[in-house]
């Protein structure tokens, strides 16, 4: 996010901070962490000690009472270092807190924000199910009322990012039918609530991602967040921030494939100079590096509008979709410029490659950016 | 006790950098700035020190445009308490004796009964600022730190030299430049970076802080910048090519050169 220029100094420095740190202590080790399979929670609870854990939680609240702008500098510096360890960054930022931040009570925020904000306390968000993914009003999971105003909650979550160490969820279950039967919770973990074994995946090897078993985990009447039935509204509203993230974590995945591309093409020899005086590689990574520019421009402009107030459904959809595909596009293109090494293990270009493709996968498919984009424009028309 | 932690801005250090082909002076005006890396073991120390209650202030202290309070405002961010940088159109061009006398006069100013550096600025690389600050102020100096502690009216200071380390006491007030191997500097949290805007950050007049700018500056320069050369480009290696003394030769070439 290098000049941009939506930036002011307060963001500049946070970018520094973010960028020293990712570069000290977390770049060095993404190579072997990823091959390894290691999710490094020790590393995102330290990042708590830093005001990382809860950048725009305010400071009443132990947060660094900062905007959803830094969030984004913040994000890119960090997945530019490792894409795994970004997630946890947005996941704890976003799609634990965002809910308790602006849909729960005064005592929600107060019991939970500040343990969160520190890291003391790292949080999940158990939204999507098996047969619940793009149509998160299909969930299936059910809390049942007990007699005591408590609840019961019983049902599977999929993919479920952080679960695998998280200690406290963010809950979506049906308490009635329809898509205002749905009720959000946030609940520590406890009896009654198993945590799977992490999926294996493509790529993303730094994060945990799990499969969840409500089995009857009961929950007190004050696990409720927001009103009975308006839990989709909290999903959707919290997921319009998320998106936002997901797309400064794209542009952190293309950045570190522009920058690879270039440092190999200068350095790299090939008919008798660098491949680097080659427009085969040079159009590439032009295309690339103005897209790059456009995807960022996008995802600040997201972003400033969340922190004036004012509507982002579509913005964030927006740069959601076209950082996604420019992280995808930057990745395979540093690996072709990079040739058998870029396909090689021995370099990141690879993993870059794998991580990318998430990014047009979570917290919305871009077909679901592309839905909410249309919908935008064409109004009820769209829905047929 | 209080304790003055000298800093300086310098260019980014992954930074092309830039002579000036008419003053011989590094270029200054363009390209991202940063708080000089060896800076922060100074800083970090001191603030160790203040958390360990061996002093009850940090004053960071410097020299240069009035701009660099962006960069060293990093200082602020990890811990320190405030922030005096003496910035003075009169001390442009100023020579390694007349910044000692300059930072000197700013240390005292400031009640420093302890004045710390970081081994080396990674634009000059002169690594003598503090046996110079040292001799200004008349106060025992000691290079290299590898260690510091303080107790009471003295400090104890473990120094690396080539063939060792050498344990050091000496009384206050002293002057001590400190390694990389001292400490591990911390990252600032996003709460230090906010509250570093709210700090003290006094940019001074050299009259402020009692320095006299004749003595500094180009004018008080002793030294004079007379031309400046890229050095040539370093011949290619020496292959030695292996027929059973190899090692030999090898050992002979390290040998010779004193490196082993």
């Amino acid at each position: 996010m290098t000049g941009a220029p939506a930036l002011t100094g307060t963001h500049r420095e946070i970018q520094a901070l973010a960028r020293e740190f990712a570069e000290g202590e977390i770049a060095p080790h993404a190579g072997d962490w990823n091959r390894d399979h290691h999710v490094p929670v020790d590393l995102v609870r330290r990042m708590g000690a830093l005001g990382l854990l809860g950048i725009t939680v305010p400071e009443a609240y132990g947060g660094a009472g900062l905007d959803y702008t830094a969030l984004c500098v913040v994000m890119e510096e960090i997945a530019r270092a490792d894409a795994g360890v970004s997630v946890a960054v947005a996941v704890q930022n976003g799609l634990a807190q965002q809910p308790i931040l602006h849909h729960g009570s005064e005592a929600q925020k107060a019991e939970w924000l500040p343990l969160l904000a520190a890291g003391e306390l790292l949080g999940a968000y158990a939204l999507t199910e098996p047969d619940a993914g793009s149509d998160a009003a299909a969930l299936r999971t059910r809390a049942e009322a007990e007699g005591d105003g408590g609840w019961r909650i019983s049902g599977a979550k999929m993919w479920i990012t952080n679960g695998g160490f998280a200690d406290v969820f963010v809950v979506f279950a049906r308490t009635g039918a329809g898509s205002r039967g749905i009720s959000a919770f946030v609940t520590r973990t406890g009896p009654g609530l198993v945590v799977g074994k992490d999926i294996p995946k493509l790529g993303l090897h730094t994060s945990s991602t799990v499969e969840l078993t409500f089995d009857g985990m009961r929950v007190g009447p004050e696990a409720m967040l927001g009103a009975p039935g308006e839990g989709l509204r909290v999903a959707l509203a919290t997921l319009d921030g998320g998106r936002i993230t997901i797309a400064a974590q794209a542009c952190g995945i293309a950045r570190a494939a522009l920058e690879l591309a270039v440092e190999y093409a200068g350095q790299r020899t090939a008919f008798g100079g660098p491949i680097a005086r080659f427009q085969g590689v040079q159009f590439p990574i032009a295309d690339v590096a103005a897209r790059l520019d456009a995807a960022r421009l996008l995802t600040l402009h997201a972003a400033a509008l969340r922190d004036a107030g004012r509507p982002h459904t579509v913005e964030g959809a927006k740069a959601k979709l076209v950082a996604s595909r420019v992280a995808v596009d930057a990745a395979d293109m540093c690996v072709q410029v990079l040739g058998g090494y870029g396909y090689s293990a021995e370099f990141p270009a690879e993993r870059l490659y794998r991580d990318a493709k998430i990014t047009e996968i979570y917290e919305g498919t871009s077909e679901i950016q592309r839905v909410v984009i249309a919908r935008g424009l064409l109004g009820d028309a769209a829905r047929g | 006790m209080k304790i003055a932690v000298c800093v300086k801005e310098v260019p980014d250090t992954t930074a092309e950098k830039r002579i000036d082909p008419s003053t011989f002076r590094l270029d200054r005006t363009s390209g991202d700035k940063m708080l000089n890396e060896f800076d922060k073991y100074a800083i970090e120390e001191a603030i160790r020190l203040k958390e360990a209650g061996a002093a009850d202030e940090v004053v960071l202290v410097s020299m240069g445009p009035a701009k660099a309070v962006d960069s060293l405002r990093t200082g602020l961010a990890m811990g320190a308490d405030r922030l005096v940088l003496v910035s003075d159109d009169a001390l442009a061009g100023s020579d390694y004796a007349g910044t000692a006398r300059v930072l000197a006069k700013a240390a005292e100013s400031a009640g420093a009964d302890l004045v710390l550096f970081g081994s080396e600025a990674t634009d000059a690389r002169g690594g003598v600022m503090a046996a110079a600050v040292g001799e200004v102020l008349g106060r025992v100096w000691i290079t290299s730190a590898n260690s510091l502690a303080v107790d009471g009216g003295s400090i104890t200071v473990e120094r690396q030299t080539d063939d060792g380390v050498d344990t050091v006491q000496a009384p206050l007030p002293a002057v001590v430049s400190v390694t990389k191997a001292i400490n591990e500097p911390r990252y600032p949290s996003l709460k230090g970076i906010m509250g570093a805007k709210k700090k003290p950050q006094e940019v001074k007049s050299a009259a402020d802080v009692g320095a006299d700018a004749a003595q500094a500056g180009e004018a008080g320069a002793k030294t004079k910048v007379v031309g400046i050369e890229t050095p040539p480009a370093r011949a290619t290696g020496t292959k030695i090519k292996d027929a059973g003394d190899g090692a030999q030769k090898i050992l002979d070439f390290l040998i010779e050169r004193k490196l082993i």
